[in-house]
């Protein structure tokens, strides 16, 4: 029963931690709270699901297919709404204004267009195998699930730890005039964050959607509150910590929805964010966000 | 006349009351952008003040002042402590804790029977009424242009402007903020309240992302110049719908393209006026 609970809590961690991988992302290079980041997650699933529906794709190729185009939307929509505000200086709080209000815009149409109902991906799309494993109940989506998770973590920490991208990245997070100085290509670098934000936000709807099974327009927002708890518990624009946060949170939920109540698992998110920011504001490995004046 | 007037009121009644209840929420997101602060858990701070004063008149037969104390005393006891934390830190932090504030509450009401859970409140008696909604707005508004007159105004126009340097001016920053939230808190509360006891039902999913983001919107198209923007900008978006029922279903698209569109092309908002010192001229 415990190890039944501790394997579900290491599931949903990782999606989390995919997730909330690509958020901080955004706000450690880009300085912005993108609320439209709990959009792609819903465009991804819905890209997925509509993929496998009228296109007959394999979850294989409906999973990059989603990623690369919510990618690309990410892009367009930092590039609409963000770079104006970046180029007039305006502060933290008007980007965040205008993603939120982007955030509503996009939700509402996406209701008006697909309606509240709750969609399923067609039975062939992936088999409801499982295997048996000393007791232990672990489903084919279970295991696509993980493997991508550590496929994609694996290849991003890699990408920014050894590759020249990688430390341009890390450059304009750190101080965005000096790397411009010194030869990053800022325009090119903030596109290419949005992009693997925005894909890293959709292949997690993909994937949460082919776990639960459901899927519907305002399903990325239920994630963002996830989000935010376990991009503060991590510490802003920290990425390890992201990671390991979001398996904290997705162990102390299934824990929770396991010995507790099942009906308080979705308020456990919100209660760790409330003691982090009263007990430990800069997360867990106490990297500080960076301070403009 | 005055049989024109009554069939004017009856007709357009909820209406009426729908456009002082919101310009009350815009009231309140006004107190806390005007320290250069967002908060996203104003229909929160709303949802906490009509569930306590329901409570209290449904569950308790309480008399309407009472409900409507609590109403303001309950959710300014939950700013504190989403205050007290966050505000220390930079503008995000609470932008994202009271966006958590209201899906976590919502979760609450749907799950708590006496309550009456995702149902709602039902039965409210409808105590409240043009004269006390319009009166506590006209007493908002009086007070809030005081204030704006006073040096606490200048604290949040300087607040506003440069924050570091209203820091080293010797604003106590914290303080100031926390003030604000709390303030604002009890003014949606108290509109909480307000729109309870004139709909005479309340559910869970009333107060959720869509109210404070609509919230946000009735504050930012009317400008944060003065405390009139934020009731010039709630009384357009309440109306408007009404008056092109076509835009009725795309109500929501709309608040968020004009949250966009303004922060965007026109940071000032409709309203650019200030409020000076008294006496001053500027």
């Amino acid at each position: 029963m415990l190890a039944q609970q501790l394997l579900n809590g290491v599931l949903s961690g990782a999606v989390y931690a995919l997730f909330a991988l690509g958020f901080t992302l955004m706000f450690g290079v880009l300085g912005v709270i993108n609320l439209t980041y709990g959009f792609y997650f819903s465009a991804g699933a819905f890209i997925a699901l509509f993929s496998s529906q009228h296109l007959a794709l394999p979850i294989w190729a409906a999973l990059p297919l989603a990623a690369v185009v919510t990618g690309a939307v990410a892009v367009v929509i930092d590039e609409l709404l963000l770079t104006p505000l970046r180029r007039a200086k305006a502060s933290e709080l008007s980007s965040l204004m205008v993603t939120l209000g982007a955030t509503l815009l996009l939700y509402s149409l996406m209701t008006a267009w697909f309606g509240t109902d709750i969609r399923r991906f067609p039975a062939a799309t992936f088999s409801g195998g499982a295997f048996e494993m000393a007791g232990l109940r672990i489903s084919l989506s279970q295991i696509l699930i993980v493997m991508t998770v550590f496929i994609i973590v694996a290849g991003l920490a890699l990408l920014l730890r050894y590759s020249r991208i990688g430390l341009a990245i890390r450059a304009l997070a750190e101080n965005d005039e000096a790397a411009q100085l010194m030869g990053v290509n800022a325009t090119a670098m903030v596109r290419l964050v949005s992009f693997i934000s925005g894909s890293l936000g959709g292949a997690a709807g993909v994937l949460v959607g082919l776990n639960y099974n459901a899927i519907q327009p305002y399903m990325g927002e239920v994630m963002m509150l996830k989000g935010f708890a376990v991009i503060i518990l991590g510490g802003l624009g920290d990425i390890r910590g992201a990671v390991a946060a979001g398996f904290i949170l997705g162990m102390l939920e299934t824990l929770t929805a396991g010995y507790v109540a099942s009906s308080m698992k979705d308020a456990v998110g919100f209660a760790l964010l409330v003691l982090t920011l009263w007990f430990r504001p800069v997360g867990l490995f106490g990297r500080v966000a960076a301070k403009r004046a | 006349m005055a049989i024109y007037l009554d069939n004017f009121l009856f007709t357009y009644q909820s209406l009426i009351y729908a456009l002082g209840v919101n310009s009350l929420l815009a009231l309140s997101m006004y107190v806390v952008l005007a320290v250069g602060q967002l908060s996203l858990g104003q229909a929160a701070f709303m949802g906490i003040g009509a569930y306590a004063s329901a409570l209290l008149t449904v569950k308790f037969q309480m008399p309407f002042p009472i409900a409507l104390a609590a109403a303001a005393v309950v959710p300014a006891t939950v700013a504190l402590m989403i205050g007290t934390p966050t505000l220390r830190l930079s503008g995000v932090y609470l932008a994202i804790s009271t966006i958590g504030l209201g899906e976590m509450l919502r979760i609450l009401y749907l799950n708590w029977d006496y309550a009456g859970g995702a149902l709602g409140l039902n039965g409210i008696p409808e105590k409240a009424g043009f004269a006390s909604i319009f009166g506590a707005l006209a007493l908002a508004l009086a007070a809030l242009v005081a204030v704006c007159r006073s040096r606490i105004g200048r604290a949040f126009e300087a607040m506003r402007e440069d924050e570091p340097a209203a820091g080293v001016m010797g604003i106590n920053l914290p303080a100031y903020r926390l003030g604000a939230l709390v303030t604002s808190a009890m003014l949606a509360g108290v509109a909480g309240a307000f729109n309870a006891h004139v709909s005479s039902f309340i559910a869970p999913g009333d107060y959720g992302f869509d109210a404070a983001v609509t919230i946000l919107s009735f504050a930012l198209l009317g400008g944060i110049g003065s405390p009139f923007g934020p009731v010039l900008g709630a009384i357009i978006l309440t109306a408007l719908p009404e008056v092109l029922r076509p835009l009725h279903d795309y109500r929501l698209v709309v608040n968020g393209f004009i949250i966009v569109a303004v922060v965007i092309f026109m940071p000032k908002g409709l309203l650019s006026w200030r409020i000076g010192r008294l006496g001053v001229r500027s």
